[in-house]
């Protein structure tokens, strides 16, 4: 694998392109605010947009033509704003190269990367000291005539350049002194000369690399072996310059003498055969609004807040305890449940724990979505009702899953009805929308650093015997919710008392069985096959069916029962509304018996 | 260092019609060369005003007087939309047709012929193209977070041309008549493999399209005179006015479209990466290859 500089290091500056170039193929090189250095080809995926154009954010480069936008390090393409709701779930990926830093130097290879080789060669010259990189030289000639001529490259010691008398003045020249300095030419690889220049004692040492940049364009990028000091340091270098363009003047000159080689002809790898088809429309689950993102922040340690704005139409209306549908730019779909209170209307508000084991929608949101971003979202839905009916409301959050509870107690507050929280974290750090939790005063309590046994005694404390109407609301990860059944059920809370939501569905879902569907309403009789759910059958018949979590936890799908047994795979309806067996969750739960008879 | 043109050998392309100049632009009885598929031609106007062309002679440099009725090896020639139109080969009766020129209300006139350094299908497609307008034309045709492209509908009709309907888009000031920030809803219109036009409603009367168009002289392969063509609704405006407003935006387009690689447009479906908001693209493509055009295209490899 064969390493090329293409940069100095100083040329990558704060949140700026440089277009670099390897044997004719163009690059983008760029420094994000990490000091992560990436080298990419110089062409957009989408439309073969130069991105040297582009804008570097610090953390992405965005295309300047539809402004698409390629993360730091692994050039993934994090967002296409002209399809903030169907952005298809595809990896679209620009072309990366090896890169590394080096000597001052930025260096690249276009061969495939050589898992042995985090960067070019160490030169023991280089390691001992300060190495200092000279203004590099562009030649119009070929790289090899470049080296050739580079061999005979002669220069003063950089003691010498101002030791000498009116030395200040005189680095436009090279003067050799009585007998001469000792200058030779150490070593030549291909395109790497590597010069000394000394005088007695005082010693420099050059390496100059030809970068090829095509056929006949080349940069000479050389290095000092030591930093000279201060007050020299800009003789060394214009010394070094001024020789050097005369070099070059040399070289071309010579080369216009000769025929000019044709530039070299790079292929363009072509993208991979899913990428190259237009994306089909998405269906199924909807996405009608359009918000941006006004306003991102950390809502506790491991929870971002997003404040969505609309785009286009005024926001619709929402219950306490409603979720949306948010449709991420890597394809996901993904549910939030609103904290906004009652009449807040001008936006919406969620907040996003990061889950980096998940699969990509926390993590999508918390790196990628950004302040401005256009995204596409559901309707809110309200599967998990606040009643106002009661005499004693009891709040139970787990986590993250206080989100829907700060919606329904800042609604009961301001109804003027009493409520009781109780916020269950690791630590205050992990309590998301802390400000609004203390804004509920006594009415909110927080319990901290309880293991799961001390978290279900807790809540038998905290519920006590059921009285008349009261109403519990719990909403957390799946084992609180089941312990806080169970306990709720010992304590003599009626079923329909005891809400829940879940965030996800624990259950393995079994989907190999096979049976018949027939719509009563509709007339049709449809097949569901093993690995397809009835909600997907009924799309594959044009059958509306609204849905959004799709895996059994906000009961968007629900469908009425009429004939047939149920295998409930959900963690929506209740034991008692499961044992009913006229009602099920078309995304996840099945058929026991041949056939079932559903009232669409 | 750009290679030296060689001269077209499409036949398909040799055969069309092909803009050359804007009438306007003509000084009558001075020879006025260009370049046209890599090949010089000549052109002048006649005691009567009409347009003569022939292919270039070393004899009959640029600027110098000219009798048109000395030149016999006259190529072929259409006086149309305000430009004129010659061809190398054995071109169609007639030119496509835009029929609100014919309007008396409206006003036609030749906005710019601005030199391009890429392929005329590159500029068909930036011309087609809604999804730029947020961050290239930012805060006339499109602004941040208005950047959807909604689904619109793409046909190829009788008249074996490209349609695009249904295209909408928020646009801060889509037009110099208009005031304020709207939906714009756009027909595009490919009527000719090197033209692109565009319908859109005319801030003044709703009930009217103001028709702007491009029509693009393929110097070579990779290098175009864009010739703006305008009909409008709008009687607010001085033609300058107008004029202004075109070449600012397309002023905005040129230094976008210049950095595209590579500059001859690639047919084979791998080669870039379509979405949805593509598919005028997409079908202008497909179309191109169907009509057999080798020039100013990558053709997919047989």
């Amino acid at each position: 694998m064969t390493w090329h500089p293409v940069a100095s290091s100083a040329d990558l500056t704060y949140r700026t392109t440089y277009h670099a170039q390897i044997l004719g193929r163009e690059l983008v090189a760029w420094r994000a605010d990490d000091d992560a250095v990436n080298l990419w080809e110089n062409r957009c995926l989408h439309r073969g947009s130069r991105l040297t154009l582009g804008i570097n954010d610090g953390a992405e480069l965005m295309c300047r033509y539809h402004g698409w936008r390629y993360a730091n390090r692994t050039a993934g393409c994090t967002y296409i704003p002209a399809h903030p709701a169907d952005a298809p779930a595809r990896s679209v990926c620009n072309r990366t190269y090896p890169v590394a830093e080096r000597y001052g130097l930025v260096w690249g290879s276009v061969e495939p990367q050589d898992s042995g080789q985090a960067g070019p060669p160490a030169l023991d010259l280089l390691e001992a000291g300060d190495p200092t990189p000279l203004r590099p030289i562009v030649v119009n000639a070929p790289p090899a005539k470049v080296a050739d001529a580079l061999a005979g490259y002669r220069f003063q010691p950089s003691a010498a350049v101002t030791q000498r008398p009116g030395a200040a003045a005189d680095w436009r020249s090279y003067r050799s002194p009585e007998g001469g300095w000792d200058v030779a030419t150490v070593e030549r690889d291909e395109l790497r000369v590597t010069l000394r220049a000394a005088d007695g004692d005082d010693e420099t040492h050059l390496v100059a690399w030809v970068q090829p940049v095509d056929a006949h364009r080349s940069v000479i990028r050389g290095v000092l072996d030591a930093r000279p000091p201060a007050p020299a340091r800009l003789a060394v270098l214009r010394h070094h310059n001024h020789l050097l363009s005369r070099l070059r003047d040399r070289v071309e000159e010579q080369a216009a003498l000769e025929p000019v080689p044709e530039p070299i002809q790079v292929e363009i790898v072509p993208v991979s055969v899913e990428l190259s088809g237009m994306p089909e429309l998405g269906a199924g689950r909807r996405a009608p609004l359009r918000v941006r993102v006004a306003r991102k922040w950390s809502a506790a340690a491991d929870v971002a807040g997003f404040e969505l704005e609309p785009v286009g139409s005024p926001l619709p209306g929402f219950q306490a305890g409603a979720h949306i549908d948010l449709h991420l730019p890597n394809g996901l779909v993904r549910q939030y449940s609103l904290t906004n209170g009652p009449g807040e209307s001008d936006c919406y508000r969620i907040g996003v724990k990061l889950e980096p084991e998940s699969s990509g929608g926390s993590v999508c949101l918390h790196e990628t979505v950004r302040e401005g971003d256009v995204l596409a979202i559901s309707a809110p839905r309200n599967n998990f009702t606040l009643s106002r009916a009661s005499e004693r409301t009891v709040l139970l959050a787990g986590g993250i899953g206080i989100t829907p509870l700060l919606s329904m107690a800042q609604t009961l507050r301001q109804s003027g009805l009493a409520f009781e929280m109780h916020a269950f974290v690791r630590d205050r750090r992990f309590l998301p929308f802390g400000e609004l939790v203390t804004s509920f005063g006594d009415a909110a309590v927080e319990h901290q650093g309880l293991s799961p046994q001390q978290t279900a005694e807790e809540i038998g404390r905290i519920l006590g015997e059921h009285t008349l109407s009261a109403q519990l609301y719990v909403c957390g990860p799946a084992p609180m919710i089941e312990a806080t059944i169970q306990v709720a059920d010992e304590l003599g809370w009626p079923e329909e008392s005891v809400h829940f939501e879940y965030f996800a569905n624990p259950t393995e879902i079994d989907d190999s069985t096979a049976f018949d569907v027939a719509l009563a309403r509709s007339g049709l009789t449809l097949r569901v096959e093993p690995a397809q759910t009835v909600l997907q059958a009924l799309r594959a018949h044009d059958i509306d069916m609204p849905s959004s979590c799709e895996q059994g936890a906000c009961g968007t799908c629900l469908a009425s029962v009429l004939e047939g047994e149920i295998l409930h795979q959900d963690v929506y309806l209740s034991r008692s509304e499961r044992a009913a067996g006229d009602r099920m969750l078309t995304c996840v739960s099945r058929a026991t018996s041949d056939r079932l008879v559903l009232d669409l | 260092m750009a290679p030296v043109a060689s001269p077209c050998t499409d036949p398909v392309v040799l055969d069309m019609w092909h803009p050359i100049s804007a009438v306007a632009e003509i000084k009558p009885g001075r020879v006025h060369t260009t370049q046209l598929l890599g090949s010089p031609v000549s052109y002048t106007l006649d005691g009567d005003g009409r347009p003569v062309v022939w292919r270039a002679d070393p004899a009959l440099r640029p600027g110098m007087p000219v009798d048109a009725a000395r030149i016999t090896e006259r190529l072929p020639v259409i006086d149309r939309f305000c430009f004129v139109w010659t061809s190398y080969g054995d071109p169609p009766d007639r030119l496509f047709s835009i029929p609100e020129f014919d309007e008396s209300d409206r006003r036609t006139f030749a906005a710019a012929s601005i030199g391009v350094h890429t392929s005329a299908p590159r500029a068909v497609e930036n011309f087609l193209d809604m999804g730029h307008f947020p961050y290239v034309h930012t805060g006339i045709l499109g602004v941040e977070p208005h950047t959807e492209v909604v689904e619109y509908d793409v046909d190829i009709t009788d008249d074996n041309e490209v349609v695009a309907t249904r295209c909408l888009f928020y646009q801060p000031l889509a037009a110099l008549a208009a005031t304020k920030g709207q939906m714009t809803e756009y027909t595009y219109r490919v009527p000719h493999p090197y033209v692109a036009m565009l319908y859109k409603t005319a801030p003044p009367d709703p009930s009217r399209l103001d028709a702007i168009a491009i029509f693009l002289q393929a110097v070579t392969e990779e290098q175009i005179v864009a010739h703006n063509f305008l009909c409008m609704v709008d009687h607010t405006n001085t033609d300058s006015e107008l004029k202004i407003f075109q070449q600012k935006i397309f002023g905005q387009d040129k230094p976008i479209i210049e950095n595209q690689m590579p500059r001859r447009l690639p047919l084979a479906p791998r080669a870039e990466t379509p979405i949805r908001a593509d598919k005028s693209s997409i079908t202008y493509r497909r179309w191109l290859a169907d009509l057999g055009i080798t020039y100013g295209v990558i053709p997919e490899a047989a």
